[in-house]
């Protein structure tokens, strides 16, 4: 327990620092709990994270959480207000049933990243992992979203109930096929977009290809400019991101064919 | 010929026979036509011409409400007389099955708990009293404690002589004034008035009800004290706020009904006060997914039940509840040691608001045989203390309590009790949305039936009349304390059981 806090109560406008090494995953919540009911802090940077669970996990303020180093699984489960932001890669279950606030990761995220999320947003700079959005939902205003810079594997939006899944392909070579298999099978709400090439023999066989309209083109683009403000400044890339390229790409649509799947399996 | 293609739907002539019959004295039918507006499923009609209540039998599901509420006592309902030539193997019932899923194509449905033959131990079970020596107590006048706390207790404990005072690693506890709580049904498989019959009825007594997996609706979360909340694989209206409204989390990895299996809330129940509850859109279908998708392995579950604690900040205690089957006492232990406060097992007589009646009536153990398997395990491992073990399916009485608690449970959960002390025949369509006695619909015409206060009250009266009956069969047994019989295995003997039986059960044969 080395770690403290480097300002005094009340002062709300610095950001409070915390340094995660060799804490464990209690300690490390508890800190950032008390920095953000107690002090009142604003912003929260973590230092030296190492795969700490449950980073941003009962916080519940609407409140910046900076995440330096690789934050372990279940990052923001039941989030419900902080805006975290991972510099670093996140593990497993970020974002998991989480509620209200965000997840931008400067890297990649595992899997079942966006697991069961009601609202908020996730961004993923690059790849995330299997089983990604499985069973998102939306309810009136609170529409999810989950933005994946590269590509993700099978499973991809499984038993989606709703929301909103962007896929941008940009780590794959150009006109190269996307990595997932069996997306979107047992979708029953919600949308997913894919920015590059899938077979159909990828897709679950409840939803259908469709083709983009005027609405999906504005919620995409929306997207893709804050994708574009999150990461531009990230080194690790080649050339700058930028929304006009990532736009001019051939986007698909996928949607459910019927929000009642399980309608018709069973005997009255 | 080739078959027809597909989406050709030709039209099926049923060959369905009427399971029940309607019999309705028309010498002392008045025409007043209750019978008409209570059934649900439109089996009685007025002829008008005719001048008498006809019936469609074959809709007629045996739900008693027209029999109950004929005010000249008019309508009985009888069997078909001999539908099929006799056979032992080939029941009604089966030929029933056979025809309805050659129509339809369907998975068949049903609701409440197993009703098959198989062994009740409960029955096969008889517990002690004493006699000349260690006197039996009258609980009418000597206290009588059947209070009971729910939770991780301690390894240790520290006694100071001096100050007398105890101490030990406690954490959050459930405090139950009677050790029987109500098992989880969700809002949308029942009508939110049960909820509020349930939730007043164990604010009340002093004791628990649960969730089930649809959320918690606004207007209950003053009942949160006396709540336990579910977290199941579908998340429905799993947010911090309903984490934080209960006073546990029950994370629901399996249920006695339909083992292995997820829940499905057809479309049709999702009105918009479930669809608010539940945090999904009106009319879609609520999916659990059969596993949670974070839980793979021991390792994940231990995951989840530490988010949880995260998530309310180390205050609740959580419970896994797991279906009884046959790993059930290794599982268990996986659990405790996962970081669970409490174990819930559910039996094979587990009751479902739907399920597919295959899995229902085939899958898992007999909660009695799986209740002693895992007080055992827990012991042998020396972990029993880390978690409370409540078990549920198929409590019928307070007796089944007694014996549960001698077995090995802390606490029981049970709801068809709940539900039938509201109403409920025990028909088993809850999955038809038209409980014609207002409990698993939630058609808000149909629901009214229930009014939340009395049911409340009959609820809170058989919890009082249960503990009443605990406590006389404690006394009788010479024990003044619900924990004196924890686990107590001499209070049983068993009758008609086989050795393998009783080595399970660990209980000695009556004589023995």
């Amino acid at each position: 327990m080395t770690a403290s806090s480097k300002v005094g109560k009340g002062d709300k406008a610095k950001p409070v620092e915390i340094d995660a090494a060799e804490l464990l995953y209690q300690d490390l919540n508890h800190k950032v709990k008390l920095a953000a009911w107690e002090q009142g802090a604003q912003h929260i940077i973590l230092r030296n994270v190492c795969g700490q669970r449950y980073i941003g996990t009962g916080v519940d303020r609407n409140i910046s959480i900076d995440v330096h180093g690789t934050p372990g699984n279940d990052l923001a489960a039941f989030g419900n207000g902080p805006r975290i932001t991972v510099f670093g890669n996140a593990q497993d279950g970020c974002g998991n049933t989480m509620n209200e606030g965000s997840v931008v990761v400067h890297g990649h995220a595992g899997d079942i990243a966006g697991y069961a999320m009601r609202g908020g947003s996730i961004f993923v700079r690059d790849d995330v992992g299997y089983r990604v959005g499985i069973h998102m939902k939306e309810y009136m205003d609170k529409i999810p979203k989950l933005v994946i810079g590269g590509t993700a594997q099978d499973f991809l939006g499984e038993y989606m109930a709703g929301g909103i899944i962007l896929v941008l392909g940009l780590t794959p070579e150009e006109g190269a096929l996307q990595k997932a298999d069996h997306i979107a099978t047992g979708m029953h709400g919600g949308t997913i977009y894919i920015r590059g090439k899938v077979d159909p023999h990828q897709l679950g066989i409840d939803v259908e290809q469709l083709e983009m309209e005027q609405c999906d083109i504005r919620t995409v683009e929306t997207l893709v400019e804050s994708y574009v403000s999150f990461f531009k400044e990230d080194a690790s890339k080649g050339k700058p991101l930028d929304a006009s390229d990532i736009l001019s790409g051939k986007f698909i649509k996928l949607r459910p064919l019927s929000k009642r799947p399980y309608a018709k399996i069973y005997a009255y | 010929m080739s078959l027809p293609v597909k989406g050709y739907e030709p039209n099926i002539k049923s060959y369905l026979q009427p399971e029940y019959r309607l019999e309705i004295r028309d010498d002392t039918c008045i025409r007043c036509g209750v019978c008409t507006r209570q059934c649900t499923y439109g089996v009685l009609s007025l002829d008008e011409e005719a001048d008498r209540i006809v019936a469609d039998h074959v809709k007629c599901v045996n739900c008693n409400r027209c029999v109950l509420f004929c005010p000249t006592n008019s309508i009985i309902v009888t069997r078909p007389p001999l539908s099929h030539r006799d056979n032992a193997n080939w029941t009604p019932g089966d030929i029933y099955t056979l025809c309805k899923q050659a129509e339809t194509g369907g998975v068949m449905l049903t609701g409440m708990g197993n009703p098959r033959d198989f062994p009740i131990y409960w029955d096969k079970l008889l517990l002690n009293a004493s006699q000349v020596t260690n006197p039996s107590i009258d609980p009418l006048r000597e206290p009588m404690e059947l209070r009971t706390y729910l939770g991780r207790k301690p390894d240790f404990v520290k006694f100071d002589p001096e100050t007398c005072d105890v101490s030990g690693e406690m954490g959050p506890h459930l405090r139950l004034e009677t050790p029987i709580m109500f098992s989880a049904m969700s809002y949308g498989s029942v009508s939110l008035h049960i909820h509020h019959a349930l939730a007043m009825a164990t604010k009340r007594f002093g004791t628990f009800w649960n969730t089930g997996e649809g959320g918690l609706h606004p207007t209950l979360y003053k009942y949160g004290a006396n709540t336990i909340v579910q977290c199941a694989s579908g998340r429905f209206g799993v947010h911090s706020d309903y984490l934080n409204a209960g006073a546990a989390v029950e994370i629901k990895i399996g249920q006695g009904a339909k083992p292995g299996i997820g829940g499905h809330l057809p479309g049709e129940k999702v009105s918009l006060d479930v669809s608010q509850t539940r945090m999904i859109p009106e009319g879609t279908d609520a999916l659990s997914p059969a596993p949670h998708h974070d839980i793979y392995s021991i390792e994940d579950l231990s995951q989840l039940v530490h988010a949880i604690k995260e998530a309310t900040d180390w205050k609740k205690p959580v419970a896994v509840k797991i279906a009884a089957v046959h790993n059930s006492a290794a599982i268990a232990s996986g659990i405790v040691r996962a970081g669970a406060d409490i174990v819930a097992l559910d039996g094979l007589r587990g009751a479902t608001g739907a399920a597919p009646t295959i899995i229902r009536d085939n899958v898992g153990i007999p909660i009695e045989l799986a209740t002693a398997a895992v007080d055992a395990r827990l012991r042998e491992e020396g972990i029993r203390n880390r978690a409370s073990v409540v078990i549920a399916g198929g409590i019928r009485n307070s007796a089944d309590i007694i014996k549960a608690i001698a077995l090995g449970a802390d606490a029981i959960y049970c709801a068809t009790p709940a539900l039938v002390a509201m109403g409920c025949q025990v028909c088993q369509r809850c999955y038809t949305g038209k409980c014609p006695w207002g409990i698993t619909t939630t058609d808000p015409y149909i629901m009214k039936r229930i009014n939340p206060y009395i049911a409340a009250e009959r609820v809170h009266n058989l919890l009082k009349a249960w503990s009443m009956e605990m406590k006389e069969m404690l006394g009788g047994m010479g024990v003044n304390s619900i924990e004196s019989l924890r686990g107590n295995r001499l209070h049983l003997r068993g009758v008609g059981l086989n050795s393998e039986e009783l080595r399970i059960l660990g209980v000695k044969h009556a004589g023995d």
